[in-house]
């Protein structure tokens, strides 16, 4: 004779989000970072194909972390309703807060139902604005919280040391460049040894304010990125940020694992776990 | 639209093509599903006239006169009928305008729809079959009088040409080597690029040969709008190749169309063809 187990709605929350936390840490991680003239998306995939960073509409972009199907899902369903939005209204009509809260009443129904897993997944929602204070970044997390971040975010699997690193060297007015350097360095970072990322091996991509066309989403293709980067590992990205004196970004910071280990980029991609792109 | 959970059917694997999925979810935003009552109904909006394109190595030029007009009536004079479909092609449209205009929209959606699901764009020959779907639904009210008559261009990234494509009402699709014309002053202004037009002109040589056609249709059609010299408005001229869709400034424009409008006081029936 079989008794039905007591499962209190704590426990049944929180066995769902480590489930979900458990997918996405498997993932590498998306980085944004705010530039002077729009927002630069940074992510590691091997995959030229199967993107992590994609196009929602004319101002707006969407990046996203862990399973594939699932965030996939979400991005076509976010492509339909911005598409179906500004053909029955305008295309102004059209707000990353719209399709923020849209996405944050999805994950959370189907976080807090019975019936369904919940989504190993986290997303950025970003759109561009006229001048730099109108750019907004949300950031939505597996059981549909919705938080606003400035100027830099991280999701993922490395999110804590990828978005301390990025913390400690982020400066307001990098150009995009400088943003693409500093992020790929953060991206590469390690608690325990900093490695260079492959050009080929990244997914960039902007949503670039200044351009002429209605639509500002723009990837950046793998030449423009070596031109960027560089190929050696003597054009350590973590550098870059010193190009201003006085602004030394390894100062006397309780950063000290940091430092030796820009000495010692050995460590090669490929002993990463296998993740979905 | 509420803010809610997004309905099953945006969650639904499935189409690529923004039309389909409107007439799944939401078919009354079609304007081909609109039931009209029964009789001509031609006479209720504005029409827009002459549509001109031509190619040239590298590239091919659209361009629109400006004039709507409802039986004798001007009804717009600003009108614009040259839109960009997507960065490598533009529709201009000749018939109804308010259903055109319409059309057009959907048709941009429908492109830019299938570029971000599908990351990739449709090949040239696709877009052009995807315009003759959306105006084959069209036929109804076509036969009511409403017809819309497109005139596709851009540029085929994997030939490397400017192509033009137009259409009947059925949604028939029809490839044009070098010009084409659509709208009430086709006629006129196919017969003035007949004469005028040469496989070897430049991009501003096209755009002088277009708008020089555009005269003529304006000269001998009613319905078509010349360049109004005094309230300053001058054809849409839109230039594809492979840098994408640049629409000429307002000033370009004016000057092409000043110089033109100068070489006609001189010689009112325009430059002449020589006859051998």
């Amino acid at each position: 004779m079989s008794m039905p187990f007591y499962v209190s709605p704590e426990q049944l929350m929180k066995d769902r989000a480590d489930f979900a936390r458990k997918g996405i840490a498997r993932g590498r991680s998306v980085a944004v970072v705010r530039y002077t003239d729009g927002l630069l998306f940074v992510s590691e995939n091997p995959s030229a194909a199967l993107h992590k960073v994609s196009e929602l509409y004319d101002r707006i972009a969407f990046a996203a972390v862990g399973r594939y199907n699932e965030f996939e899902n979400l991005r076509i369903a976010g492509v339909r309703l911005a598409d179906m939005r500004g053909y029955s209204y305008d295309r102004r009509d059209v707000t990353g807060r719209g399709l923020a809260n849209a996405y944050a009443q999805t994950l959370g129904t189907i976080f807090s139902s019975g019936g369904e897993k919940p989504y190993e997944i986290e997303i950025f929602v970003a759109e561009v604005g006229d001048g730099a204070a109108d750019d907004q970044v949300f950031r939505l997390t597996f059981d549909g919280q919705v938080v606003e971040e400035k100027d830099h975010a991280v999701m993922g699997g490395a999110a804590d040391s990828v978005t301390s690193y990025l913390r400690e060297r982020y400066r307001l007015g990098l150009s995009r460049d400088e943003a693409l350097r500093l992020a790929v360095a953060a991206l590469g970072h390690n608690d325990s040894a900093d490695r260079t990322i492959p050009p080929e091996d990244l997914e960039v991509a902007v949503l670039d304010r200044t351009r002429t066309q209605e639509r500002k989403f723009k990837r950046l293709l793998p030449a423009v990125l070596r031109d960027v980067l560089g190929q050696g590992p003597g054009d350590m990205p973590g550098d870059a940020p010193g190009a201003t004196p006085g602004e030394s970004p390894s100062g006397p910071e309780p950063t000290a694992p940091a430092a030796p280990a820009r000495t010692d980029p050995s460590v090669s991609p490929g002993e990463e776990p296998p993740v979905a792109p | 639209m509420t803010d809610a959970r997004l309905p099953d059917a945006f969650l639904t694997p499935g189409t690529s093509s923004f039309s389909d999925f409107l007439a799944s979810v939401s078919p009354d935003l079609l304007p081909s599903r609109r039931v009209l009552p029964p009789g001509d109904a031609a006479a209720l909006a504005p029409h827009g006239t002459t549509i001109v394109a031509a190619t040239f190595p590298g590239g091919v030029v659209i361009a629109g006169d400006r004039r709507a007009t409802m039986g004798n009536v001007i009804a717009q004079r600003d009108i614009e009928k040259v839109f960009p479909a997507d960065e490598y092609s533009a529709v201009g449209i000749a018939g109804t305008a308010g259903l055109a205009v319409e059309m057009v929209r959907l048709f941009q959606t429908e492109l830019e729809h299938y570029e971000k699901i599908e990351g990739t764009t449709l090949s040239m020959d696709g877009k052009a079959n995807r315009l003759s779907a959306l105006i084959r639904n069209n036929l109804g009210m076509a036969m009511q009088g409403l017809a819309v008559v497109p005139l596709f261009a851009g540029y085929d990234l994997s030939q490397e040409i400017g192509r033009i494509f137009s259409y009947d009402v059925t949604g028939g699709r029809y490839e044009e080597t070098a010009f084409h014309s659509v709208g009430s002053g086709s006629v006129f202004a196919r017969g003035a690029l007949k004469k005028l037009y040469r496989d070897d002109l430049d991009q501003g040589g096209t755009v002088t040969a277009v708008v020089q056609a555009l005269y003529d249709a304006a000269d001998d059609d009613s319905a078509t709008g010349g360049p109004d010299l005094f309230r300053r408005i001058f054809p849409i001229v839109s230039v594809i190749t492979a840098e994408g869709h640049t629409r000429l400034g307002q000033d370009e424009v004016a000057a092409v169309a000043d110089a033109v409008v100068a070489s006609r006081m001189q010689r009112p029936d325009g430059p002449s063809a020589p006859l051998t």
